[in-house]
């Protein structure tokens, strides 16, 4: 029977969605298989978790230790190795946490590496199937897995359907004595909370949101132009910040602002779950992009293949004139 | 500091669109425009500046075919000291972790006090810096978008959910994964990639590495792509058609009833 483990990352006591989600991953690894939820970290914050899971897991394994307080993924992998059986296979959420753990998990427990999982299509004998995107989303691809020797997946927040939970009556297990030693050489120090900018995207109804699409810094005036007649504001892609072309507050996904407007107009951008991840309240999506292939078309309710740099000022015309 | 950074030659998703081949299971690759991994950049840009200041070299290495050697010489021109070139037709297929066995040998041959990768590549893992590391025993962060060098030690900052940066102090000699956005990748001209064109790019093998075959390439992979497919889309868009003019009209209804206008 293949036993799965399933790391739960929470903050302020509160687990992330993806606790919801992993038993869903897990049947559809192994319709069969034993399920068990890992929390770590320290204090009361730790047990409520550990509590709340048994609402979810039938079994759920917590580990207390003061080094652990904060997940240092240096920290926590430590502690994994000595806990989770070697043949086991170990999920954990596809986020920056995740990234930082699993692939150095992976070659302490000398099992298989997969990451972030969008799908899986079951188990023959020891070779599991599943799904991933590569290309920034562009493309999808089949993968096999041999988990003969255990594997360590990173599984996509928000592609498994989350359960209901609230009725497993599972029970907490206290591993903290087998976590061993936890000295590492990466000591955590702060965390430095993202600044705020001139302008607050999430407070906007309609946000005119422009991608790498935009070729050139002196092509913003025209988004700006065209978010001053629909009485909304600019907010963008990872690219624009990186490019230092607009704000860091701008911009839209998980490593920047998680957005609820009713309405989100993607200009010239691919529509990567990173930025898609921004996107909450389910919107109504107007994707403009010159590439009819475009993931974002799959996400968007309205698509239009044109230039943006010839429709986006023909718009704001036509809107003007209205 | 020696400081060895790790970069992929992948085809350029801002340049390509994307399409299946005929039979419908992988990509059709005539045609695609390759280039340097977008993160390597960001990677080899902040190499370049540490060296600056605390003086060193930059070596960068990849994994790949002959048609690699044109990134490395690249970032050769963006101001990297030398280039590796690990090639061999046995390395073809590996998995992340074959990928990160054969930049281990290569490393153990070398003293490097910092290695650097992207945050990821095409296949949007992030996972051969974090494997590297723990092959190594080095520590390791991913996701860096910040790093102050002091003496054998590191201040880093990690990239994480929401924008925020979670602050580390790391012990050399370290993996580090690289974000884009740590700093501006200086621009590369021609004559810049003219100038490093003779210099000459040592290539590895498995034999020169001593790595057991068996261990890398298809053979060695625990984790295989298989096929590419298009997925059911469901409903997707709907696209709206006709001329620029009745498109805007078209869209225009659509955003009063949406509350856009
Ligand atoms: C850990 C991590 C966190 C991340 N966090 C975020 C995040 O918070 N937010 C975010 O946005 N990204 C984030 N990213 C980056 C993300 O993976 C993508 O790289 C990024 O979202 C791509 O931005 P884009 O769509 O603007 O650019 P691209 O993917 O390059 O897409 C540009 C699009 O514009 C189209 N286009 C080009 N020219 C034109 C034109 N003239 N007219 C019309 N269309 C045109 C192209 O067809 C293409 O579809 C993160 C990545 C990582 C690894």
């Amino acid at each position: 029977m293949t036993q799965i483990f399933a790391y739960i990352p929470f903050k302020n006591g509160a687990a992330e969605d993806v606790a919801l989600e992993y038993p869903t991953a897990a049947k559809k690894i192994d319709e069969g298989a034993s399920l068990t939820a890992v929390v770590t970290g320290s204090g009361a914050d730790l047990d409520k978790v550990a509590d709340e899971m048994t609402s979810i897991y039938s079994q759920v394994i917590k580990i207390d230790h003061a080094d652990l307080a904060y997940p240092n993924a240096e920290v926590v992998r430590k502690a994994l190795v000595n806990i989770i059986p070697t043949d086991a296979v170990f999920l954990t959420a596809h986020d920056t946490f995740g990234m930082d753990m699993a692939p150095g998990l992976s070659v302490k427990m000398d099992s298989a590496y997969a990451a972030d999982m969008v799908d899986f299509e079951g188990i023959d004998g020891t070779t599991l199937k599943g799904v991933r995107q590569e290309l920034g989303g562009a493309v999808n691809i089949h993968v096999t897995i041999d988990i003969s020797s255990g594997a360590v997946m990173t599984v996509r927040p928000g592609s498994f359907a989350p359960v209901d939970g609230g009725s497993a009556g599972g029970s907490v297990v206290d591993k903290s004595g087998d976590a061993g030693d936890l000295s590492v050489k990466r000591k955590f120090l702060e965390v430095v909370e993202a600044e705020a900018g001139d302008v607050d995207i999430t407070k906007s109804d309609v946000l005119v949101s422009i991608g790498r699409g935009i070729e050139d810094e002196d092509n913003i005036e025209i988004a700006q132009e065209l978010a001053e007649a629909m009485n909304s504001v600019v907010s963008c892609s990872r690219p624009i910040v990186d490019a230092k072309w607009l704000e860091k507050s701008r911009q839209v996904g998980t490593s920047g602002q998680t957005v609820k407007p009713k309405v989100y107009m993607a200009m010239g951008i691919s529509g990567s779950f990173q930025h898609m991840g921004g996107v909450k309240g389910n919107p109504f999506i107007v994707a403009v992009n010159k590439n009819p292939k475009a993931p974002i078309f799959q996400v968007a309710d309205v698509g239009i293949v044109e230039d943006i740099l010839d429709f986006i000022p023909e718009l704001t015309e036509a809107v003007n004139d209205l | 500091m020696e400081i060895l950074v790790c970069v992929k030659r992948v085809p350029d998703t801002a340049e390509n669109e994307f399409e299946l081949n005929s039979a419908g299971n992988d990509l059709d690759r005539d045609d695609l425009v390759y280039s340097v991994n977008e993160w390597d950049n960001y990677a080899v840009e902040e190499a370049i500046q540490i060296v600056d200041k605390v003086g060193g070299n930059v070596t960068v290495i990849t994994v790949g075919d002959d048609e690699s050697e044109e990134v490395l010489r690249r970032e050769m021109a963006m101001g990297a000291n030398s280039g590796i070139l690990l090639c061999d037709d046995a390395f073809e297929g590996s998995d992340g972790k074959g990928i990160a066995g054969i930049l281990k040998a290569e490393v153990e041959k070398g003293s490097y006090d910092l290695i650097m990768s992207g945050a990821q590549a095409d296949e949007g893992a992030g996972q051969v810096g974090g494997m590297l590391a723990a092959m190594l025993d080095y520590p390791y962060a991913s996701l860096v978008n910040k790093i102050e060098v002091q003496d054998g030690k590191i201040t880093v900052g990690r990239e994480i959910e929401g924008g925020n940066q979670e602050m580390n102090e790391i012990q050399l000699p370290c993996v580090l994964s690289i974000q884009t956005g740590i700093n501006e990748p200086r621009y590369v001209g021609i004559r810049g990639i003219r100038k490093v064109a003779k210099v000459d790019i040592p290539v590895n093998g498995a034999d020169d590495l001593g790595i057991d075959t068996a261990s890398v390439g298809a053979a060695g992979a625990k984790t295989k792509r298989v096929d590419y497919f298009v997925p059911d889309m469901g409903d997707g868009a709907e696209m709206l058609e006709g001329s620029t003019d009745e498109i805007i009209e078209k869209l225009i209804e659509k955003l009063k009833a949406k509350g856009g206008l």
